[in-house]
């Protein structure tokens, strides 16, 4: 078995609703494909993301494995940067940030420590 | 007539200003000891258990509400409807249960009420007062189910108390789990034991105020 990683650049995302953008992604989970995310979803678009999962729990798709890298705000970001990214992030939400999405069919656990993300998969 | 009316009108306002029941919530992931946390408030301050538990996961698969407990610490009382509700997880396979020699029809149902569960869980976030995040203190706190429970309660603005809960297991480190939320209160507890119960009813006291 081969493991796809499909890459979700985050302008692809960002103009569509929340319930088109949890849908999107779940599309792309259901077909056994890891995401890897450009930025990161809302709080509670990641609950929903929870509630539409288990509402897709079947036979063949068993749920998700979700991670999401916050980056840290580096200390010598000059105020230009700053102000840039806040603004950005006020008009078209949070771009930072890597979101792995993956089938609980392939992805067996996605460990996370403060400094190391191991993903461990099924395939053999 | 005038006195009539004023004693009714006095006896209203008592009944509004009257402070509703504290909705109290249990959340975390599966098998953290919420319905161990639950049964212990419960023995503590009404006598009775509330829930039942398991070693198997998703034991809890639908809403417990337990309505007027009053906790007492330090001279003042809290009144409040405690609200058990089922692990939050992202992933169920109903053979995870047979793992724990369950027949296969009824590991299935068990996964069916299970992915249910969840999903009522998520929905009564938004009628929680305050909510008692409890946390397996033996394992990795760094999971996105916990970060997604606590970052959904800050977006909500409800104030949360992080539990590190089985502090009497060898494998436990609250430390862990402090350094995982530095921006929460948290204590380490043994629910099923009772130890440091009462630094807990303290900081609850503290967040719920």
């Amino acid at each position: 078995m081969v493991l796809t990683l499909q890459f979700v650049p985050y302008d692809e995302i960002s103009n569509l609703e929340s319930e088109k953008r949890i849908n999107r992604l779940l599309d792309i989970v259901k077909k056994d494909k890891v995401i890897l995310m450009q930025g990161r979803l809302k709080p509670s678009e990641e609950a929903w993301l929870i509630q539409k999962t288990m509402e897709h729990v079947s036979k063949t798709f068993k749920g998700i494995e979700l991670c999401t890298i916050y980056p840290e705000n580096p200390k010598n970001t000059r105020l230009l940067n700053t102000l840039k990214n806040m603004l950005v992030k006020f008009l078209v939400g949070t771009r930072d940030g890597l979101t792995i999405i993956g089938p609980a069919t392939v992805i067996k656990e996605i460990k996370r420590n403060p400094d190391k993300i191991e993903l461990l998969t099924t395939i053999k | 007539m005038l006195n009539v009316l004023k004693s009714f009108l006095g006896k209203l306002s008592k009944i509004l200003k009257k402070k509703k029941n504290v909705k109290l919530g249990l959340y975390g992931p599966p098998n953290a000891g919420k319905s161990t946390l639950a049964n212990r408030i419960c023995k503590d301050w009404l006598g009775e258990e509330m829930s039942s538990v398991s070693a198997v996961p998703h034991e809890t698969r639908e809403v417990i509400v337990k309505e007027k407990i009053n906790v007492e610490n330090k001279g003042k009382s809290l009144s409040f409807n405690l609200i058990d509700t089922p692990g939050i997880a992202t992933r169920i396979d109903y053979e995870d249960f047979l793992k724990f020699k369950m027949p296969k029809a009824k590991a299935k149902i068990r996964a069916k009420e299970a992915t249910k569960g969840v999903i009522d869980a998520i929905k009564w976030l938004d009628d929680m007062d305050a909510v008692v995040v409890v946390l397996d203190a033996t394992i990795n706190p760094y999971s996105q189910v916990n970060i997604t429970i606590i970052g959904n309660l800050a977006a909500r603005k409800i104030p949360v108390l992080v539990v590190g809960n089985k502090i009497d297991l060898k494998k436990s480190d609250i430390k862990s789990v402090e350094s995982a939320f530095p921006q929460y209160n948290v204590v380490g507890i043994s629910a099923q034991q009772g130890n440091n119960m009462e630094e807990f009813y303290e900081a609850l006291f503290k967040v719920v105020k």
